[in-house]
């Protein structure tokens, strides 16, 4: 059935002869927060900018509201609405909150041939939307620079919803944070997700994961290892299974073993 | 509460955040990049105010005569801080200068040519140049320093070997003659208000000569080039669309791409504005010296950037402002006309050049630390 917002069906990517994708299946509702978890190397990257339009798939299909679409670029992703936040965050710390709010869509004002940048209104809405999440911005016009890491975070989150995403595909949104500041993060995706967005998390923490998501998909060298509902899965076999779980045991019996000689 | 929420609400309709502190107007004047070279020029007029003051510096003829140099520095030196508050340098605003003036002195002389279409030449040139250094510092990816580096060279270089093939000399002088009745000359070579001069000349308010007409005859069209040029950057940093995109570009490319401003457009356009505030110096400068000299503008384009400099643009980019660079260029002018009212000798200007333009470095850098630095 197609009460999905958006499926990615067997989607494959190839770069030569080398295998970064291999039949990697993901579904969400609206409303629903997927974790994609996966080590350093899984193919997360490359997962994240084929949903964001910047590398085709060479197979499978992604289907949006139901219908079959292409991504020629990333404009097209940005267009139907589905949004990537990257870990830069495309934020200039040298400018204001407001002027990286409305970086590339800019409101305007005037007639014709003489439009201006709208700032009044810029300001007011900046400082409406960082309010609703409960950032306190003492003054739109402050430089982002001057704003931790969290509130950055959470500005291009912002920024990302109110341009009109219904798709949230976060690059490691948590992972130069510290644990107030994630926990504020994490707070402000399950809010976004409660307002009807389908927020897919892409991480290598799953402590910051388990507590928010619904379901969880693990990549490992490219392929999905399945995706599970919270229900069916532990933390600790969320962990295992993404760590290489046996790797993990294998080192415990390794180290156990060391120990008995030394002693 | 309801006495500070009310005075925020005066001030401002949308931050109703009782918690935000009143800011200072000091204070946000402070956080402008401008501020050190206002304060600089301040400072110089006070300077030269107790030192030359009694020595006609500040006569009406020694006023134009120093706000005529800052002019002709400052429309440089504005085109150059846009440029680098879009992240990038030119280095070939002086071989464009030279350029530029060959390009309306030999049409008009030795091609028999209208001084306007030369003009018009001259401009089209420059937007060629401006295009070309663009599309190769974004096509290429190479630091701007290098590519405009070489424009330079090679600027200069085809300035001095067309001049000398085509006229057989370096110079190129009889344009003064040609000025007259041109439908586009006078843009950049009539002194405006000159009924004030007059009018004030006639009061006996200013220095007059022999024959009863004043010593400063009007504000020379430098000086409402830069003026107007002053107005319009700021205005277009600080109240349009294309203005966030140099910011934006400047700031972060990738960022600034990745959320849909056109960079690599904004950067040539950036250019294309450089090389022709190189070409409206040259034709002011070539029409009021009524010829054209193959080594013009030498070294102006370190000046200009010096003055933007002082003018608190950062040299990585997104940072600065266009009036903080006219500020510098006044700063400069200033000094330069000034230091032969004073007893100091002249070559002493270089150094106050240097050393202006270090302490303005340190000062910038502070202000950086201070904008971007966490609460």
């Amino acid at each position: 059935m197609s009460d999905y917002l958006v499926q990615f069906n067997n989607i494959s990517k190839f770069f030569g002869k080398v295998i970064a994708l291999k039949d990697v299946t993901m579904k969400l509702r609206k409303g629903e927060i997927m974790c994609l978890l996966g080590d350093n190397g899984a193919g997360k990257s490359t997962l994240i900018k084929t949903l964001a339009g910047v590398h085709k798939p060479d197979e499978g299909e992604i289907i949006f509201e139901g219908e079959k679409i292409i991504f020629d670029s990333p404009k097209d992703a940005l267009d139907i609405g589905i949004a990537t936040v990257y870990q830069d965050l495309a934020l200039v710390p040298l400018m204001s909150v407001t002027r990286n709010f409305f970086m590339g869509r800019e409101p305007l004002k005037g007639p014709p041939f003489l439009k201006t940048f709208d700032i009044e209104k810029a300001n007011k809405i900046a400082a409406e939307r960082m309010g609703q999440i409960g950032i306190d911005v003492r003054d739109p016009s402050q430089a982002v620079g001057t704003m931790s890491g969290g509130e950055r975070q959470c500005l291009a989150i912002s920024r990302a919803i109110y341009f009109g995403a219904k798709v949230l595909v976060l690059d490691e949104p948590t992972s130069a944070l510290g644990v107030h500041q994630a926990s504020v993060v994490l707070k402000y995706i399950v809010k976004a997700a409660s307002q009807g967005l389908a927020v897919i998390l892409i991480t290598h923490n799953v402590h910051h994961a388990y507590p928010v998501g619904n379901s969880f998909t693990v990549l490992n060298r490219g392929k999905s290892l399945g995706t599970y509902e919270k229900k069916d899965i532990s933390r600790e076999k969320l962990l295992s299974m993404m760590a290489g779980g046996e790797e993990l045991d294998k080192l415990e019996v390794e180290l156990k073993e060391m120990n008995r000689v030394s002693s | 509460m309801s006495i500070k929420s009310k005075s925020i609400e005066s001030k401002s309709d949308f931050n109703q955040d009782e918690r935000l502190k009143k800011v200072s107007n000091l204070k946000i004047l402070l956080n402008r990049p401008e501020l050190g070279a206002l304060g600089g020029a301040i400072l110089v007029f006070l300077f030269f105010g107790i030192v030359a003051g009694d020595t006609g510096m500040f006569s009406a003829y020694g006023i134009l005569n120093f706000l005529d140099v800052s002019a002709n520095l400052g429309i440089i030196a504005i085109a150059a801080a846009m440029l680098m508050i879009g992240g990038e340098f030119d280095l070939s605003i002086g071989s464009m200068i030279g350029f530029a003036g060959i390009c309306i002195a030999i049409p008009a002389i030795y091609w028999g040519w209208p001084l306007w279409m030369s003009i018009i030449f001259a401009f089209s040139m420059a937007v060629l140049v401006g295009y070309f250094n663009g599309i190769l510092v974004v096509r290429t990816g190479l630091p701007s320093f290098i590519v405009t580096l070489a424009m330079l060279f090679i600027l200069r270089g085809a300035t001095l070997a067309l001049t000398r093939l085509i006229t057989g000399r370096t110079q190129v002088p009889g344009l003064r003659v040609l000025i007259e009745n041109d439908p586009i000359a006078w843009i950049f070579a009539t002194d405006s208000f000159k009924w004030v001069f007059t009018w004030l000349g006639s009061m006996n308010l200013i220095a007059l000569r022999t024959d009863g007409t004043p010593l400063a005859t009007g504000i020379p069209p430098s000086v409402i080039w830069f003026i107007a040029l002053a107005i319009l950057t700021t205005w277009i940093l600080m109240k349009t669309r294309y203005g966030n995109w140099i910011f934006a570009s400047g700031g972060d490319k990738n960022g600034a791409n990745n959320v849909g401003v056109p960079v690599g457009r904004v950067k040539i356009s950036l250019f294309i504005g450089t090389a022709v505030a190189a070409t409206i110096f040259a034709t002011i400068q070539v029409l009021d010296a009524g010829s054209a000299d193959t080594m013009r503008g030498t070294l102006k384009e370190l000046e200009a950037i010096a003055a933007a400099v002082v003018g608190g643009c950062l040299l990585t980019g997104g940072y600065g402002s266009a009036i903080g660079a006219a500020f510098g260029a006044i700063i400069f002018g200033t000094v330069s006309m000034g230091i032969f009212y004073t007893d100091v000798d002249t070559d002493w200007f270089k150094v106050f050049l240097g050393a202006m333009m270090l302490i303005a470095v340190i000062f910038n850098n502070y202000i950086r630390r201070k904008v971007t630095e966490s609460k």
